[in-house]
């Protein structure tokens, strides 16, 4: 693992993932690093999701390795439980389909993201359940993170409705302070843009670039890892590209290389007509008297 | 059924279509009452003799008339309110109910506290309360389970059973005290939950429903057939009576023991043991509430209602979903065994009879009745649930079919549960805030 070079947090290494006959991911490897936006996109039904379910340990990868790279030590996602990816190696994710708790207040939502830092300080509820002073400074912190990120994400006048009435934007919003309270080392987003009108995918780019600078309230620089289909905002804010397609990675790089890589617009757009047309097809065409085409 | 009209048909004025209406549920009626009340069997000795009742018949028929008319009318008016207010209805009802617990329950717990004492109020009465606040436990119990934590558990009774069991069997054999014991079988009741949280919690909803539903008719077969321990069917009698910090409620005492009305110099009366179980059932289930609320505020709270919203979000926010469901199950089944060990020493005798599956329905009912996750709800289900039935006991046959509409009613005009309100367990107050 010592392959990995200076400033790589998460390494992914020949993932694969079969679904009975669907080769869902097929081989694919790339990196993300500290500091950057990792934009991973692609058609529909290119893997994304998949990959990022096998990143949060909700798929157990056919093959392959992930690891990340944590204050010198190592962490492979592949074989840790679903619950620990989050809590040991850090990791934070959202998800396509908001998944808030509803009918929990905005607030509630951030404290339980800190769950496991309260948990500790609680000494697992026994010390917590008779109002001890440690727990009671560790419950301000935690408050202070949510208000912060409250403050963040303009919802403090909102901290005590309950998430599921919050409108799209806000709970979109909410997602991802909610993940960020946990204070990963590794944010992965879902489409955190979709159903955002174009002010509020604005907002949210300056958001997630403010989040890969440090703007968690420990002021570490942190990885970001984007699936996106706004391509209006994953060619901004990406320092670096990954594209896959039925599966496969077809391109790398930082977004203007990929921008223009043939693979990738073969990809998006089809490829042209003239070169589809199989030679017997265009035979058959003159023959019949058609009109020839230009 | 007022509303519809078949198409094509002329249409009726709302007179006739009401009466239509009325006609066909009458009809419905007769046919259903003609065979189920119609007849009565007469057993006279050798031979049984039938007795017709065809009055019951016509008062039924037309009773269910004249029923469905007001019925309908009502549910027409009711509908067009709700029409053009929705929700704020529901909300102002919620507000109401906000403002209304602010007041109300300093004032139950008051009178919770000054009810024996007070005029009405004789062994008959007190028993009712105890028996009720026994409920009341254990709808705060199953309320962590179901309410909180989202678990449907159908199989609770198993964990009243044990407590009760536990506690006979402790203080029979080795003549442990009542305070000593009831700690005792909380613990084992906490231990069983955890022994069947293990393989069963990674099953969802309706499933996990089924295992606990199986689990609970498995303590009540093993309860039957270990005869050796459990004495079977017929259960364990002699269950020792509560003492007053060792001083028993008795007339005649054992030699060199001091009675209760000796010690206080008061005349022997019965009433003294009703009274202090009263009193102690009242102070476990203040604690349980009291318990409850904390653990609410607490990280671990906040886990159980999250785990009830959304397990994968939970997961993935580094939540262990089965250790918070297991702590959830612990706790359950641990107030589940409290209240078994009080209904023990309360009855005196014990037998698997007390302990069948309506017990977890009725205790189900309790929470979902009151709202799921509101202790103050549980209060008022339990006391509509328990309370009403044991009133209209003059009312004999009728009482279920009391019960029954009630029911009925309340489905239809609060299907959310009597309070449903949720209040936060933490917000930003002004400076530095707490869960206060």
């Amino acid at each position: 693992m010592n392959r990995a070079a200076e400033g790589t947090l998460l390494q992914v290494e020949h993932l694969s993932m079969r679904f009975g006959g669907l080769l869902a991911v097929d081989d694919v490897s790339f990196e993300a690093r500290t500091g950057e936006i990792t934009g991973v996109i692609g058609p529909n039904g290119a893997g994304k999701t998949t990959v990022f379910n096998c990143l949060t340990g909700f798929y157990k990868p056919t093959h392959g390795r992930l690891s990340l790279h944590r204050d010198g030590e190592v962490y492979l996602l592949e074989q840790m439980e679903g619950h620990k990816i989050a809590q040991d190696a850090r990791v934070a994710r959202t998800f396509q389909n908001i998944r808030l708790f509803p009918r929990m207040s905005v607030l509630e939502n951030l404290m339980v993201a800190q769950h496991n830092r309260l948990m500790v300080a609680s000494g697992y509820t026994f010390l917590g359940l008779f109002g001890a002073p440690s727990y009671l400074r560790a419950e301000r912190e935690a408050l202070d993170l949510c208000r912060y990120w409250l403050d963040r994400i303009g919802l403090t006048e909102f901290a005590d409705d309950q998430a599921g009435s919050l409108p799209y934007g806000g709970q979109r919003r909410l997602e991802i302070a909610r993940a960020m309270c946990t204070q990963p080392v590794l944010l992965c987003l879902d489409e955190p843009a979709a159903g955002l009108n174009p002010r509020e995918s604005g907002e949210l780019s300056e958001l997630l670039v403010a989040i890969r600078d440090g703007a968690g309230s420990d002021g570490q620089k942190i990885g970001v890892l984007l699936i996106e289909h706004d391509m209006s905002v994953v060619m901004r804010i990406s320092d670096h590209v990954v594209v896959l397609d039925y599966g496969r990675k077809i391109s790398d790089g930082s977004a203007e290389e990929v921008r223009g890589d043939p693979n990738v617009i073969r990809a998006y757009l089809g490829e042209e007509e003239d070169e589809e047309l199989p030679p017997e097809v265009v035979a058959d065409l003159t023959q019949h008297g058609g009109e020839t085409r230009p | 059924m007022a509303a519809t009209t078949l198409p094509g048909a002329r249409e009726d004025s709302p007179l006739v279509a009401l009466l239509k209406d009325a006609g066909i549920a009458a009809a419905i009626a007769f046919l259903l009452a003609l065979p189920l009340m119609g007849f009565q069997t007469l057993d006279s000795g050798t031979t049984v003799d039938l007795q017709y009742r065809f009055h019951w018949v016509a008062i039924a028929t037309v009773g269910v008339f004249f029923g469905r008319i007001v019925f309908t009318l009502l549910y027409r008016r009711a509908g067009a309110a709700r029409s053009k207010a929705p929700g704020i209805v529901g909300q102002g009802m919620a507000r109401v109910g906000e403002g209304l617990g602010r007041f109300l329950v300093p004032a139950f717990i008051l009178f919770a506290l000054i009810l024996p004492f007070l005029p009405f109020a004789d062994r008959r009465e007190i028993d009712l309360a105890t028996y009720v606040l026994i409920y009341v436990m254990l709808g705060w119990g199953l309320n962590i389970v179901v309410g909180l934590a989202g678990l449907l558990d159908l199989g609770y009774v198993a964990f009243y059973a044990i407590g009760a069991y536990s506690y006979a069997l402790l203080a029979k054999t080795f003549g442990f005290s009542f305070w000593l014991c009831l700690p005792l079988a909380g613990i084992l009741a906490a231990f069983l939950g955890i022994l069947l949280g293990f393989p069963v919690l990674r099953l969802r909803g309706d499933y996990l429903a089924i295992v606990t539903l199986g689990f609970g008719e498995i303590i009540r077969v093993i309860l039957v057939n270990w005869q050796p321990v459990t004495g079977g069917p017929n259960g364990i009698s002699g269950v020792p009576r509560p003492t007053f910090f060792g001083l028993p409620f008795t007339n005649d005492p054992a030699e060199g023991e001091t009675a209760f009305h000796e010690f206080f110099n008061l005349d022997f009366a019965s009433l003294h043991r009703f009274v202090f179980l009263y009193y102690v059932i009242l102070a476990l289930v203040l604690v349980t509430n009291a318990v409850t609320l904390r653990l609410r505020k607490m990280p671990i709270g906040r886990a159980w209602e999250a785990l009830r919203e959304d397990e994968i979000a939970c997961r993935s926010l580094g939540i262990n979903p089965t250790n918070t469901k297991l702590t959830a199950f612990a706790i359950g089944a641990m107030f589940g065994g409290f209240a078994g060990s009080f209904f023990a020493t309360r009855q005196g005798f014990i037998s698997p009879e007390s302990f069948t599956f309506i017990e977890s329905a009725v205790i189900l009912a309790i929470v979902v009745l009151g709202g799921m996750g509101s202790q103050a709800g549980v209060v008022v289900a339990t006391l509509f649930l328990v309370l009403l039935p044991e009133l209209a006991r003059e009312f004999a046959q009728f009482r279920m079919l009391i019960f029954g509409a009630a029911m009925v009613l309340i489905m239809v005009w609060r299907p959310q549960g009597l309070l449903a309100h949720r209040a936060p367990t933490v917000s930003l107050g002004p400076g530095s805030g707490g869960s206060r």
